[in-house]
């Protein structure tokens, strides 16, 4: 573990760009926390904190100067890795017939080095998850495995949780788990602030020693433990994760899907939000002249009426059955695709809902009422 | 007659029958032949029948003014024709014609249905197996209904 | 199944259309041809390709050809959407995208020494014809071949000279019935599924394959379960929309299964709980 001055933070992002990195970080932008490209400390939200409630987000001030004393902000490191819009090749018609451009075709030099600082844990949890999605089934996306492999990791610790959290719940945080490549914990003691860093890779351990920085104290250690256990108990929400898989594939007619459709707008701000959230639509376009087509991949969301349209209707018609399907997908379908949940307890769907649903209630009220009552709380069965 | 009533004996429709209902039902049947293109009964036509087919094809026909003739079923060996004869006003509600040459046994079914009123324990085992038809009828109708290939 | 991890996941391979036939008054027949730019993958029976026509778009279509006459490829479809219609003015000559094949597929293998009980409502016979072609291929290694046949009416059957044809041999048996007919129809009138409980098979040792619209796929289901055929004998061919086919978009999701790579052909104890239910 070493300890870091924030002039030390400065010299990491310095010492990435010599690298040949693309700094994305957090910044302020349209009142909210955005993660976008930065060119230095300057450019992180320093002394701004986030509030945020179901249906609600809002930024303020804090007075100690913390550079990430912000929770989330609503769009998460996916954008990067999984762009909204991607093409996929472009065509051109010709006598000869047609000839295909596949992008990235061999050209590794396109796909940039992109440096992420200030991946919460929570937020490398749902990364780790698109690992698996993208890169670990029958098929494998080379877009996303070309940008994966070439990313560099500074993670950061939670020790204020939201009201919206429940990371613990989904155990992704808060402390990160593995996979960065350096992860620090933010420290505002009275005067004092700096940051305590421990390195996760070969990659980390060289940067590190590439800053002189020293090693953290004892005291200096324990005093992250102590703020990482106390954020544990400190969530905004939870969730009993006992059986939640099963739980949600036994209740499919339960009272209360018909409740949350009367309250839910069918938006799809949710799946916008969330940083595992995965559908993606394919669309082929042409110029007037019918000469060149390109194909799109695009983020989509299973809250639209096209999502599941098929001979003539949509298989999920109502909102019910569409808010039924995301949250069953998210807490239940997922483990069954892929071991493990989608959901990585972020907050992001109840903060941006603009009713303020909140799955952590949904799976409350659902486990309350249902055949397979036990709760992780009551032992066994 | 003895053929008649083996016939009816080993038939599926009427299995488990009490061997006094069958010799009854004996007394009401008869074999009779349909040439092909012949009919078996007209829409309209008092229902004092139902058949049991022993060879053959028949199929049931609704006129449509400016469609003609739609076939909504055929019905071949061991299948049963004819409910109309146990609900008033006792009339055919389609047309039934032989598709080929078709050997029936023709039950009596005005005579069947006065044993009934007097004989409950008779007429409850013959409602019970019509109404495992008209249930099976019912559902496939049903399907046709839905129009299941119909393009959207 | 095989694991592809190239860059051209989502690039479709070039085929020339070598024919185009129109079967009924919605649907038509596609033959293609390789380019020398086509990798011609094997397909096996029950498996789709994603078919893309230049600028205008993308959709599945099962291959309903001879898996022993590859590289030809043989998709029949309905002319329903933009995709589909354009498709039908295509001539021989033109090029089509090709991605695939993709997908699980009809138990063929599995099929081996039992009775084979095919039941097909409407298109659905299009993706259970290769199914057909690989039985007839070994025909002395399965019991009796039967193949219930339901469609709307006369002029919406499917493939009429080869059901002929194989109505002529003497180890296939092929009944065929249509929901309404006009008096000329000399054939069967009636629902496909009253067909199941009458066909001569042995319950006991059967393998049964089932493509149709669902409606009619759950009641063949219940029809076959009724007579007495288990469960795991009984494999039906769903279809969900479908955008990648690579199990990566998420559209064609049928509860946790994608039909896109867990199906679109399943045993019947896989899906028997989401069949039933609504909107899942």
């Amino acid at each position: 573990m070493e300890r870091l001055e924030v002039h030390d933070l400065s010299a990491l992002i310095s010492a990435l760009k010599q690298d040949g990195y693309q700094i994305i970080g957090p910044i302020v932008k349209d009142s909210a926390v955005a993660c976008d490209h930065i060119q230095s400390v300057d450019d992180l939200p320093v002394g701004v904190t986030d509030i945020q409630r179901p249906a609600s987000y809002r930024l303020a001030e804090r007075h100690d100067g913390a550079l990430f004393g912000y929770r989330l902000g609503p769009q998460s490191w996916k954008r990067h890795l999984y762009p909204p819009r991607l093409r996929l090749f472009h065509a051109n018609r010709t006598e000869k017939g047609i000839k295909i451009t596949a992008p990235g075709n061999g050209s590794a030099d396109e796909i940039p080095k992109l440096a992420f600082i200030g991946v919460r844990p929570c937020e490398l949890a749902a990364i780790k998850i698109h690992d698996t999605v993208f890169l670990r089934g029958t098929y494998v996306d080379p877009h996303y495995s070309s940008l994966r492999s070439k990313i560099f990791v500074v993670a950061v610790n939670c020790t204020e949780p939201g009201e919206t959290c429940f990371c613990a719940s989904m155990k992704t945080g808060p402390q990160v788990g593995d996979g960065f490549d350096i992860a620090l914990t933010e420290v505002l003691f009275g005067e004092s602030h700096m940051f305590v860093a421990q390195s996760g890779s070969d990659a980390g351990r060289k940067l590190l020693s590439k800053i002189k920085t020293t090693p953290a104290s004892p005291a200096e250690v324990e005093q992250t433990k102590e703020l990482l256990k106390a954020a544990a108990e400190q969530m905004g929400r939870s969730i009993d994760t006992y059986r939640l898989p099963d739980l949600l594939h036994n209740n499919v007619d339960h009272p209360r899907w018909d409740d949350v459709d009367e309250r839910c707008l069918s938006c799809g701000n949710c799946t916008q939000v969330c940083p595992t959230c995965f559908c993606s639509t394919v669309e082929d376009v042409t110029n007037l002249t019918g000469t060149e087509a390109e194909r799109w991949r695009k983020w989509d969301s299973c809250f639209t009426l096209e999502f599941s349209y098929i001979h003539g209707g949509s298989v999920r018609a109502t909102t019910k059955s569409r808010y039924r399907q995301w949250m069953t997908h998210k807490l239940a379908s997922w483990v069954d695709q892929f071991g493990m949940f989608g959901c990585v307890g972020c907050g992001r769907c109840i903060t941006w809902c603009p009713v303020g649903i909140d799955i952590t209630e949904e799976a409350r009220a659902i486990r309350a009422q249902s055949a397979l009552v036990s709760t992780s709380s009551k032992g066994e069965k | 007659m003895e053929n008649l009533e083996r016939l009816l004996a080993e038939h599926p429709f009427l299995a488990g029958l009490p061997k006094d209902h069958l010799e009854l039902l004996v007394g009401c049947a008869a074999n009779v032949k349909f040439n092909a293109k012949q009919y078996l009964f007209r829409e309209g036509e008092e229902a004092e029948q139902f058949f049991i087919i022993r060879s053959g094809k028949v199929a049931l026909e609704l006129y449509v003014p400016g469609e003609g003739a739609i076939t909504i079923q055929t019905l071949g060996e061991g299948e049963i024709i004819g409910w109309s004869w146990l609900f008033p006003p006792y009339r055919w509600r389609f047309d039934a014609q032989a598709m080929e040459q078709t050997l029936v046994i023709a039950l009596d079914g005005k005579c069947l249905r006065n044993k009934c009123e007097g004989d409950h324990h008779l007429g409850y085992q013959l409602l019970k197996r019509f109404t495992d038809i008209l249930e099976q009828r019912l559902q496939a109708m049903r399907m046709q209904l839905l129009d299941v290939y119909k393009n959207t | 199944m095989h694991a592809s991890i190239t860059s051209q996941t989502m690039v479709p391979h070039q085929y020339l259309v070598h024919r185009l036939r129109q079967e009924t008054p919605d649907t038509f027949t596609l033959e293609l041809q390789p380019t020398t730019e086509s990798s011609g993958t094997q397909f096996i029976p029950g498996q789709f390709n994603m078919l893309y026509l230049f600028g205008v778009g993308e959709i599945p279509i099962s291959i309903s050809g001879d898996p022993r006459k590859m590289p030809t490829l043989v998709h029949t479809t309905r002319a329903v959407g933009t995709v589909t219609k354009a498709m039908r003015s295509l001539r021989k000559g033109d090029v089509l995208g090709v991605r695939g094949p993709y997908g699980s597929h009809w138990p063929v293998v599995s099929a081996v020494g039992r009775d084979v009980v095919i039941i097909a409502g409407g298109i659905g016979l299009a993706p259970l014809r290769p199914a057909l072609y690989s039985i007839i291929a070994d025909r002395d290694k399965y019991g009796r071949v039967i193949l219930l046949y339901g469609s709307r009416t006369p002029i919406d059957i499917l493939y009429r000279r080869e059901l002929e044809k194989w109505r002529s041999r003497f180890d296939m048996e092929i009944y065929v019935t249509v929901d309404r007919a006009l008096k000329s129809w000399r054939g069967d009138v009636g629902v496909v599924t009253d067909l199941i409980s009458k066909a001569p098979f042995d319950k006991q040792n059967c393998m049964a394959m089932i493509c149709g619209p669902e409606v009619m796929m759950r009641y063949a289901v219940m029809e076959l379960l009724k007579r007495g055929v288990p469960e795991d004998r009984v494999h039906i061919s769903m279809e969900r929309n479908m955008k990648c086919a690579i199990g990566l978009c998420g559209h064609c999701q049928f509860g946790s299964l994608f039909v896109c790579k867990d199906g679109p052909v399943f045993p019947y104890p896989s899906v028997k709980d989401l069949l039933s239910k609504w909107e899942i």
